[in-house]
């Protein structure tokens, strides 16, 4: 029997998406390590114990934020067809999206401070259904603006109310 | 679409009168006030007339509170107007914030009417109009609350006909009853789970308004008097007799929620391709579906229900509100037999027979049933293992009860695993795509080819190690996505492809499977 499998999108997002997945992922695996280290610098009878909360929080940290952006980079593929938008990502929990261009109610396009940095754009597409939507994040901003050109056209021009 | 703009004033001489809604509200409203002024007497009889300050403020805010209530209401009452024109419903309302809304005819999706006691001691109901949109704030419904039975019934009547005179539909008269109250129906009521709970958080509740009220309910009279005939029996007596006590409780408590919700309960297809459902006994419902929104239907089989050959039908149709509304307004049917339910599916879709009933279902691989297995074995691990871990650290007993807990568990978890692998199945059936699954409550949907919106497919860790994918259809009607869980990557995207042709094939290749999942077949 012939074997069917889902091939990956044909797009990636962004490389600059890497830099701002390390960015975004600093500010939450940061903090805590450089309290620690700052304790550790001032408290000097209480080192023992602060190196080791400082070690115990730097290492997942840091391996987070080397990990995460480089296998997201991966995983997270985009593609846009004149019937369809496609898009995967996932780590462990794989994830496929397909949604045909007639069933798309709303485009949105989002764009975060961070984002805004590395001239980065999220877009978001809506269908009537409330857990259909297709988020495709780190896209460079003027590829972004063409898609949704692109999914807007064809939405406009398909009649009914696409549910 | 721009339903909750605000509207131009016209002033042609077409247009209707604003009408008000039922006086009797009023009373409504008044009648609140009964409540504060009750537990003032209630106080006074209770102390012999003698009130302290603290017993004062509190009823006094109490008044208070219910006054302020009764005013917004009356309040609501006097500012409230609406009229019907030829294409619109207008509502207006407010005397600081002035609210004016207007709802398109040909945008109504429903019109509900639902009464509650206070409103059906006055002869009022309120009449509630969907218009179907994914919003979720409440500020968007359309709701004229009080007016009177015949009143609503009137209205509801013009608004449908209206808006099916603006869509151009032709109303078809037609008495078309399809399934009523059986009341043999209501020896299924006992064996829906919802007893149980619903006693259980009764105790709850009244231990706590008792603990609240500093009152320990297991110094009161009659408990100590129970507790000293009792307290000499061995405790797996007082257990089973506790848990009988439940049951029974639970199974009464079951039968008068059944009794409540489905009496006088009626399921009629109206004129012009809408679906009617009336029931309650205090609280009366009346939800309307149209037929064209209804992209499916859900046959629910709980555990004991299913047992006793009992099955209950829920639609799969958009616009009846967020996902906790859609759960109050989609039964079709109470627990009734199965054939009934089937027959009722069959029938509201118009179909010859009810697409859930197909009985030669695809299975679904071998592997789901060990990942079933091992999820069972995997919940029982995670109740005994701690378990016995206190034994070995407190009490041999502890121990003797992990053993005997996993002895019990493990065939149970695996029997369990077993059913739900027999359970999983999925299908197409004409219009329908069909699926099937559930350990505890199975459910069977069929859901409208068309009415498929995309593709949300996933795969977990261990499914791809299993060469497993899950499915999901997302649709606008019901929980906006069925899955069918646990297929090979093949037939998975094989059936996607059949279900809605094309959409998914620009995105699939064809040849020979990975090394890792050729292993594995």
């Amino acid at each position: 029997m012939n074997d069917v499998r889902l091939r990956p999108p044909r797009n990636r997002v962004e490389r600059r998406a890497v830099a701002w997945w390390t960015t975004q992922s600093s500010i939450f695996a940061l903090p805590l390590p450089i309290v620690f280290a700052v304790l550790y610098l001032f408290i000097p009878p209480a080192r023992t114990w602060f190196g080791w909360c400082l070690v115990a929080t730097l290492v997942p940290g840091l391996a987070y934020m080397l990990v995460m952006p480089a296998w997201r980079y991966r995983v997270h593929r985009w593609e846009t067809t004149n019937e369809a938008v496609y898009a995967s990502s996932g780590w462990l929990w794989q994830r496929w999206r397909v949604v045909p261009l007639s069933r798309i109610q709303t485009v949105d396009t989002l764009r975060g401070p961070i984002q805004q940095m590395f001239r980065l754009s999220g877009i978001t597409v809506t269908t009537a259904s409330a857990s259909g939507a297709v988020k495709i994040k780190g896209l460079d901003h003027r590829v972004a603006a063409d898609v949704v050109d692109h999914l807007t056209r064809y939405t406009q021009a398909t009649p009914g109310d696409a549910t | 679409m721009t339903s909750g703009a605000a509207v131009r004033h016209r002033t042609d001489a077409a247009t209707p009168e604003w009408e008000r809604l039922n006086g009797r509200l009023i009373l409504v409203h008044a009648s609140l006030l009964a409540a504060p002024l009750a537990s003032w007497a209630a106080t006074l009889v209770a102390t012999g007339g003698k009130l302290n300050l603290q017993a004062l403020i509190t009823l006094g805010s109490l008044l208070i509170t219910f006054l302020v209530v009764t005013s917004i209401g009356l309040m609501r009452y006097f500012t409230t107007r609406y009229r019907i024109t030829d294409d619109r419903i207008e509502l207006r309302s407010g005397l600081l914030f002035r609210s004016q809304r207007a709802i398109r005819l040909d945008r109504i999706r429903s019109v509900d009417l639902t009464a509650n006691p206070v409103h059906r001691v006055f002869g009022l109901t309120s009449l509630r109009i969907g218009t179907g949109e994914q919003t979720y704030s409440a500020g968007r419904k359309l709701t004229l609350d009080g007016v009177s039975k015949a009143q609503a019934a009137e209205l509801r009547q013009r608004l449908l006909s209206r808006r099916d005179a603006v869509l151009g539909q032709a109303a078809v008269e037609d008495d078309g009853l399809i399934a009523d109250l059986d009341w043999s129906w209501i020896r299924y009521a006992p064996l829906t789970i919802w007893g149980v709970g619903g006693v259980l958080a009764a105790v709850g509740t009244v231990y706590r308004t008792l603990h609240e009220m500093k009152v320990d309910p297991l110094q009161l009279g009659f408990v100590k008097a129970i507790e000293n005939h009792y307290g000499s029996v061995p405790l797996w007596f007082g257990i089973l007799v506790t848990l009988l006590i439940v049951v029974v409780l639970g199974a009464i408590f079951s039968t008068a929620t059944f009794t409540e919700g489905w009496y006088g309960y009626r399921l009629e297809r109206e004129d012009a391709g809408t679906f009617r459902v009336l029931r309650g006994l205090f609280v009366t419902r009346s939800v309307t579906i149209e037929e064209r929104r209804l992209r499916g239907v859900e046959l629910g089989e709980t555990m004991f229900l299913r047992w006793a050959g009992g099955a209950r039908l829920n639609a799969v149709a958009s616009g009846l509100g967020d996902r906790d509304e859609n759960r109050k307004r989609r039964m079709l049917t109470p627990p009734v037999p199965r054939a009934e339910a089937l027959r009722v599916a069959a029938d509201v879709l118009s179909e010859d027979e009810s697409p859930t009933s197909l009985t030669d279902l695809r299975h679904h691989p071998r592997i789901a049933l060990r990942r079933r297995i091992n999820r069972g074995l995997t919940v029982t691990a995670l109740i005994v293992i701690p378990l016995a871990g206190l034994g070995l650290w407190l009490s041999t007993t502890l121990l003797y009860a992990a053993g005997v807990t996993a002895l019990i568990l493990v065939p149970v978890s695996v029997a369990l695993a077993y059913d739900a692998y027999r359970t999983l199945g999925h299908g197409m059936r004409g219009r329908y795509l069909v699926t099937r699954s559930g350990t505890f409550a199975h459910r069977t949907v069929a859901l409208q080819r068309e009415g498929i919106i995309g593709w949300n497919i996933s795969r977990s860790f261990f499914q791809r190690r299993a060469g497993l994918l899950t499915l999901g259809a997302t649709t606008a009607a019901g929980e906006h996505c069925y899955k069918v869980r646990d297929v090979t990557v093949t037939d998975g995207l094989s059936f996607a492809e059949e279900a809605v042709p094309h959409l998914l094939t620009p995105f699939l290749e064809r040849g020979t499977s990975h090394r890792r999942d050729r292993r594995r077949r």
